[in-house]
């Protein structure tokens, strides 16, 4: 029916119904909202699939039906505490994947790594695509703890560009440093990310100098990544010039891709602070102490513990939780782990306690997290269990990146944020996480999800990354019985149920072939499995299970986490 | 009065609910006389295009002051453009172009430029973030506003928006941000306004289907934003595809122009016929904290020029489209940015935040030439002197929506900006009108004696009618109004105490019905 009609058809005769777009009006933070317990003492309620899939959600970049089942039969502590447990080491580094018949790297072999240098110009794209693909390597890999969700964090936080910072290697570097780091201790991860070579490119640290001292560094320093811009943090204009000054003499080494100080840039004369920071005057020191008031600096900034804990708090709470701290959660949620966080400035007890939380399992809390477009991407591998190649490497980064540069069509490219402060879904009230979406967004969204789950990409000749939508129903336990296939395939892809009269018409419309009666499906699926080489019988399964997962795909609360 | 007061007393049985794609909506059975009368100005098909800089533009290098070389010299002589390559302007000496600029100055030399010197507002922000809410928002600095000034017109003139919305009447988008984010500035006191497009052509056909309703939870709250969004993409989806599949594009654009990519979209999607009063388009890399020169001797390459080479041909090229597509009659645009940039350089070939900075309105309606006087630089500059306003932003948005969009002075004054703003003779139409044209018509007196200990004194000249004289320290930051009021014609001299003041350059300025004008002190 065409839409005109369809509206004028229901102007002329249909009965008025509640308008629930009107009562959500977001010109500013939704008050209205009952957020739930704000409690975090640990959660004790019924543990099954479905809080497993919601902690599934929110910690991890996707999960497969198998992820459920793993974590469901653990209780809440040990799922949690499994999740946090991050590998000791490191991912192996990022290779040259990147060879071509007319274009062969003449110092790194194919599928050995780049990063132990040096910087070849004539490669510098090649190896930045190889570590954007690299990464999503790490997130569309099967491990089950939280160490990509919480680098995206931090790189959301500690936000650098790729293209930005020119180096692949010091990009690699910094990268390696958000991992390493991403539970660890946050005083320790400042000070690293701080002199860390990348972020002094990023943000002119490294022509910071004593003559004309560049503020770009200090100014982010206090208002991104430490005190943030609440009205807690009454930093002056003069605490970034003074800070600034502090700063100056960082340098980068070109042949070593490390920092260094180099105390002929560096002021040397003292530098007093504003009452926020209790007047405090970090002594100027000449030669190479001048390097220990970045120490000094760092020191005086956490001892407005206060305000440094709960803005950190905050910014992950609104990652992992919901963008909206009223009074309530402020007071009962954020306060009391910003007061733990202060002790020791740990990040890993912080992020356990919250995940194990009272309020994070309250099922207010389900379902309200607007997906960031990698984590669509990524949903929508591991529910659908695409392959990649295991060789060769070509391939194998053909297919990652090409992973990547869907992000980046949706709105998010990995490795190069819009700006320092990250994507405005973490910072830009009121709008948090709704700014993912728009008219042009959504759709990119929706038909990369459709594409890869229907049609698959084709990411070189010959070769495509797509959905086996058969295995995807047969891994459930009754995949002859259309409800029960339906709901099954519900609880795995969408945080909220349906109503049993969409669902009803789902069931018709496509795996029933808009038949009214089960016996249709349940036919035909059993005809397959009795016969499943034969190419008909394959095709009507497969055709009546992509109808229903485009549906789905298609739904908003398809974007929900 | 609120939009909510005022549709429950007008409009008490009027709204009919019912359903696109099972969301439930709400609408107007009848369009009011008023909702007609404020539409007028829109059916006559202007637009207005804002091009955004993101991160801060150096207007010193963008529009030089020629005037003041030698103090320019003194302050940032490893930025600086030689003087012998800043491009001239027909018909004014003191004030000069970036050597890339030569599209908008051919533009400005054949009348289709004008120029608003030092645009800022008191007390200015160096947050980028900050003060691009400011200026999104039209917020004084220590005002917090949600909505954006573009979309707060947008709603008020479709009232009621977004439910209701595509309808016979109004079938095309309010308004259209090109690239993958919409524009802060068009969010409306309730929703954005504005719908984003990167490619007209590649719209998507979505979901037609029953939904559920949406439960009061988060998750609710969520749901139902994205099912709006589905809904609205959805509602524009043809429209914008027969708009850009109706025309081509007449000029060619340059290669490798993310601004013209986007400028391109634009002038399509007017020549084919939409509606649509107000795009948002933007490049950012502005905030040159370092090489925004190649090297101190070479001053006219690097990232700056680079931008402005891209912003220029940009711009120029739109223009030549819109004459040949026919519709440059109906079409201006501006660039802006969050501030300007210190007038003092770094030793990194840079600038750190700043204030004040000109905006450049284009367009076949506008003045041609330039509002204000060039910034006056101090001949000895701090790291913290800035370049003071001498207008006020909102003076530039009163001027769009009064005087382009021909909206109400009250309701400008009232729910568009928030207090009054006097308008600029920004457009043509505002010829025959007395409106505030620059400082050559206000007699402000250098003050005596300067540079002062304790006291000086501020000679002026009031032409009758409401005067402020009002002085700012070298970071913009209002300190004092000395003068606020009503003052009959004739000359006054002002004392200002200065005993309290600590050394330094600071800026007074005098506004009066026939315009501003500034000019620096200095406390000993």
């Amino acid at each position: 029916m065409e839409r005109r009609s369809f509206i004028t058809q229901t102007l002329t005769g249909k009965t008025p119904v509640k308008d629930p777009v009107l009562d959500i009006q977001n010109q500013k933070l939704p008050d209205n909202l009952d957020l739930g317990v704000a409690s975090i003492t640990p959660y004790t309620g019924s543990w099954g699939k479905a809080e497993a899939r919601h902690l599934l959600r929110r910690a991890l970049f996707g999960f497969t039906k198998a992820d459920v089942d793993f974590f469901a039969a653990m209780t809440m502590g040990d799922a949690v505490d499994y999740i946090m447990n991050t590998p000791v080491n490191p991912p192996l580094p990022p290779l040259n994947g990147y060879n071509t018949a007319t274009l062969l790297d003449p110092n790194i072999a194919a599928g050995s790594t780049w990063v132990n240098g040096p910087d070849d110009n004539n490669f510098t794209g090649k190896r930045r695509n190889s570590l954007y693909a690299w990464w999503m390597q790490q997130i569309l890999n099967p491990d089950r703890n939280i160490r990509e969700k919480m680098t995206m964090f931090w790189h959301n936080h500690f936000a650098t560009e790729v293209e930005t910072v020119g180096s692949p290697i010091i990009a690699y570097n910094h990268h390696k440093l958000l991992r390493e780091n991403c539970l660890g201790n946050f005083k320790t991860f400042v000070k690293s990310v701080t002199i860390d070579p990348a972020m002094l490119v990023y943000l002119n640290g490294n022509v910071n100098t004593k003559t004309a001292p560049d503020e770009n560094h200090a100014r982010e320093l206090m208002e991104l990544f430490t005190l943030g811009k609440g009205a807690d943090s009454q930093y002056t204009e003069d605490d970034v010039k003074n800070a600034a000054r502090v700063l100056t003499g960082w340098r980068i080494n070109n042949s070593t891709y490390t920092a260094f100080f180099n105390s002929n840039n560096h002021e040397t004369s003292n530098k007093t602070f504003s009452a926020f920071f209790n007047n405090t005057t970090i002594t100027g020191q000449t030669g190479a102490n001048g390097a220990f008031e970045t120490d000094d600096l760092l020191n005086m900034i956490f001892s407005k513990s206060d305000v440094v804990a709960r803005y950190i708090v905050r910014r992950l709470y609104r990652y992992f939780v919901y963008y909206v701290i009223d009074s309530n959660i402020e007071n009962n949620v954020i306060i009391p782990l910003a007061n733990d966080f202060k002790t020791n400035w740990e990040i890993k007890p912080i992020v356990t306690a919250l995940l194990k939380s009272q309020h994070f399992f309250d099922s207010n809390n389900v379902g309200c997290n607007i997906k960031n477009p990698i984590d669509v991407i990524a949903t929508c591998s591991k529910n659908f269990m695409i392959v990649y190649p295991s060789s060769p490497v070509e391939d194998q980064y053909q297919a990652w990146y090409s992973m990547f540069t869907f992000g980046a069509f949706a709105g998010m490219t990995i490795g190069n944020p819009p700006s320092v402060s990250g994507w405005p879904a973490y910072y830009q009230s009121p709008q948090f996480t709704e700014s993912w979406l728009n008219s042009d967004t959504l759709p990119k969204r929706i038909s990369i999800t459709v594409a890869l789950m229907a049609v698959g990409y084709q990411y070189k000749a010959g070769k495509k990354l797509q959905a086996d939508v058969i295995a995807f129903a047969k891994q459930f336990a009754n995949p002859e019985d259309p409800t029960k296939l339906i709901q099954d395939t519900i609880d795995l892809l969408l945080p909220l149920d349906l109503s049993s009269t969409s669902k009803t018409t789902l069931k018709q419309s496509t795996l029933l072939f808009g038949q009214s009666s089960d016996y249709y499906w349940t036919t035909a699926w059993n005809d397959y499995i009795a016969s499943p080489n034969d190419a008909t019988k394959k095709g009507t399964v497969t055709t009546g299970l992509q109808l229903m997962l485009k549906y789905l795909l298609d739904l908003a609360e398809n974007q929900l986490s | 009065m609120k939009r909510k007061e005022f549709l429950k007393k007008a409009l008490p049985a009027t709204m009919v609910p019912f359903f696109i794609n099972g969301i439930s909506i709400k609408s107007m059975a009848s369009t009011p006389m008023l909702e007609a009368i404020k539409r007028a100005s829109l059916k006559n098909g202007r637009v207005f295009v804002l091009i955004q800089l993101n991160g801060g533009n150096d207007g010193l290098n963008t529009i030089i002051p020629v005037d003041q070389y030698s103090n320019l010299s003194a302050a940032r002589s490893n930025i600086l453009i030689q003087q012998s390559k800043v491009l001239a302007l027909n018909g004014n000496n003191a004030t000069g172009m970036h050597p890339v600029m030569t599209g908008l100055r051919s533009m400005y030399d054949s009348g289709k430029v004008s120029i608003v010197q030092s645009v800022g507002y008191p007390n200015p922000n160096f947050s980028h973030f900050r003060a691009t809410d400011i200026w999104h928002s039209a917020s004084d600095s220590n005002q917090y506003i949600g909505s954006g000034w573009a979309g707060r017109y947008l709603e008020d003139v479709y009232t009621g928006f977004p439910t209701g919305y595509p309808n016979t009447n109004d079938p095309d988008p309010l308004a259209i941000s090109i690239g993958y984010a919409v524009s802060t500035a068009l969010m409306g006191p309730t929703v954005s306004t504005g719908v984003a497009i990167s490619n007209p052509t590649s719209f998507y056909q979505l979901v037609n289907g029953t939904v559920d309703p949406a439960p009061n939870t988060p998750a609710g709250h969520e749901l139902t934003y994205v099912r709006l969004v589905l809904q609205q993409t959805q509602a524009y989806n043809d429209t914008v595809k027969t708009a850009a599949q109706a025309v081509t594009n007449k000029a060619t654009y340059p290669a490798n122009n993310s601004l013209g990519d986007q400028l391109k979209i634009v002038a399509n999607l007017i020549a084919g016929g939409l509606q649509t009063p107000i795009y948002t388009v933007s490049i950012g890399g502005f905030d040159t904290h370092s090489s925004q020169v190649t090297s101190s001797g070479s001053t006219e390459t690097g990232n700056h020029a680079d931008l402005w080479k891209k912003v220029s041909d940009a711009i120029a090229t739109f223009q030549s489209d819109c004459d040949q597509l026919g519709i440059a009659d109906r079409v201006a645009g501006m660039t802006y940015s969050e501030f300007g940039r210190r007038i003092k350089s770094n030793a990194s070939l840079g600038t750190d935040h700043g204030a004040a900075a000109p905006v450049i309105v284009f367009g076949k309606n506008v003045n041609p030439g330039i509002i204000g006087s060039n910034p006056t630089i101090p001949s000895s500059v701090t790291v913290n002197d800035n370049v003071p306003m001498q207008y006020d932003f909102r003076q530039v948005y009163a001027s769009v929506l009064e005087d382009w969009f021909q909206a109400s002075v009250s309701k400008t004054d009232s729910d568009l900006l928030f207090k009054h703003f006097d308008t600029l003779a920004i457009f043509k139409s505002t010829l025959d009108v007395k409106k505030v044209r620059s400082g050559s018509s206000v007699t402000l007196m250098q003050n005596y004696p300067n540079p002062f200990k304790d006291f000086t004194n501020i000679e002026f000249v009031s032409p009758g009618g409401q005067v402020e004289l009002r002085l700012f320290d070298s970071q913009g930051r209002l300190l004092k109004t000395l003068v606020d009021g009503l003052v009959p014609k004739g000359s006054y001299t002002e004392v200002l105490d200065g005993t309290n003041l600590p050394a330094g350059n600071y800026y007074y300025q005098l506004v009066t019905a026939n315009g501003q004008v500034g000019r620096h002190l200095v406390k000993l």
